[in-house]
């Protein structure tokens, strides 16, 4: 898969803003950023209300993503291009979920809303709503989602990637470092996890480093790229990023995001955790 | 306040410190400015003793950003567009840690 069928750069955002069948979508937790200021015409879905479900633990259901993408006038056949803050965690999410549910044309804009602000370009606050749509999503695929009893199989066996912080990996800290530390779930990180921080395959403005970059990160800290591999963070948004990187960028299909991530594993009864004195 | 229900998102760096247990806290906070005034929407990024990347939030309208992280050295980096600016500080718990970063 090459780059450019995933990944669009400013430059081509900002020569795309008007063109038919392109759809943007600002994905995250907290849309307030939206309402002062967005690319024009892009649609928001807000990742907390409108990609989880309300009640159970999981993302929306099959149903529940044709309501929200029809609400939203997204067409089958639109080329979709995701951005975000958080350093596109939340688009990245997305993306992987677009994926989950079969859209064929779905591109994250590199960088995302930082680097899109840091080249002062054009933020808009009024975009009307689009024209509904009947949208028909394809049912999930499992092959690039991980659940909690492949992650306990995987130890010692495959690749396990740890992509939060070196002090959530440590378990001297529970969340990232913008959130206050008190949480349910024990401190640690999955056993025989390498510690590859989503944050070492991006730069500082927000984009994805060169395929050279990643290959040579992941390789480096001893990942055997041809195994299976499980990207894992605390709640499966920045290891949707990481799991971008080496699903989409380096094209290798045997890895899966674990979205369950350390709020569900620190949580389980019996797992074994390591956790840096 | 974080639950488990809730992602990993940056939130809104204009709220006070009302409902979080500071005396488990080790915050790291303060204010980014540009030629005398505050830098509201610059980039905050916390980084830790060897330069790793820890967090990152968008400051405040009136340029305040706030980090909880742990008792020790960090680095704190400010991005805006076409420039940029750091500052380092010791963190102790319990407490609100101070700084100021000026971007030039």
């Amino acid at each position: 898969m090459s780059r450019s069928e995933v990944l669009v750069d400013t430059e081509w955002a900002a020569a795309h803003l008007e063109a038919p069948g392109v759809v943007f979508v600002e994905v995250d937790e907290d849309t307030t950023a939206y309402e002062k200021g967005h690319i024009r015409g892009a649609v928001r879905i807000d990742w907390k209300t409108e990609l989880q479900d309300p009640v159970r633990r999981d993302y929306v259901d099959k149903a529940g993503f044709e309501r929200l993408l029809s609400g939203k006038g997204v067409s089958n056949d639109d080329t979709v291009v995701l951005y975000g803050g958080n350093n596109n965690w939340f688009a990245a999410y997305a993306y992987w979920y677009f994926k989950v549910y079969g859209h064929s044309n779905v591109k994250l804009l590199d960088g995302g809303r930082k680097k899109w602000e840091l080249e002062s370009r054009e933020l808009v606050s009024d975009t009307g709503p689009r024209p509904k749509t009947n949208y028909q999503a394809k049912e999930p695929r499992t092959d690039i989602r991980a659940f909690r009893d492949e992650v306990v199989a995987a130890i010692g066996k495959d690749n396990l990637i740890d992509v939060r912080s070196p002090d959530e990996y440590a378990g001297r800290l529970l969340a990232p470092a913008h959130l206050p530390q008190e949480q349910a779930q024990r401190a640690g990180h999955v056993p025989t996890a390498k510690n590859i921080p989503w944050s070492k395959a991006a730069n500082e403005d927000g984009t994805f480093k060169s395929d050279d970059e990643l290959r040579t990160l992941y390789g480096d800290a001893g990942v055997d790229l041809r195994r299976d591999t499980i990207a894992y963070c605390r709640i499966g948004e920045r290891s949707a990023h990481t799991w971008f990187a080496l699903h989409e960028l380096l094209g290798l299909g045997n890895v899966k995001n674990y979205d369950g991530s350390w709020t569900e594993y620190g949580s389980l009864v019996g797992v074994p955790i390591e956790r840096e004195a | 306040m974080a639950n488990l229900a809730s992602g990993c998102g940056a939130p809104d760096q204009g709220r006070d410190l009302s409902g979080v247990d500071l005396g488990s806290e080790t915050v790291v906070q303060g204010t980014v400015t540009a030629g005398g005034k505050p830098a509201g929407g610059a980039y905050v990024r916390l980084l830790d003793s060897s330069g790793e990347f820890t967090a990152e939030v968008v400051a405040s309208q009136e340029g305040r950003f706030r980090f909880f992280a742990r008792p020790g050295a960090w680095k704190v980096r400010a991005l805006a567009p076409g420039v940029a600016g750091e500052a380092s500080v010791t963190a102790a718990a319990g407490q609100a840690n101070d700084i100021t970063i000026t971007l030039g």
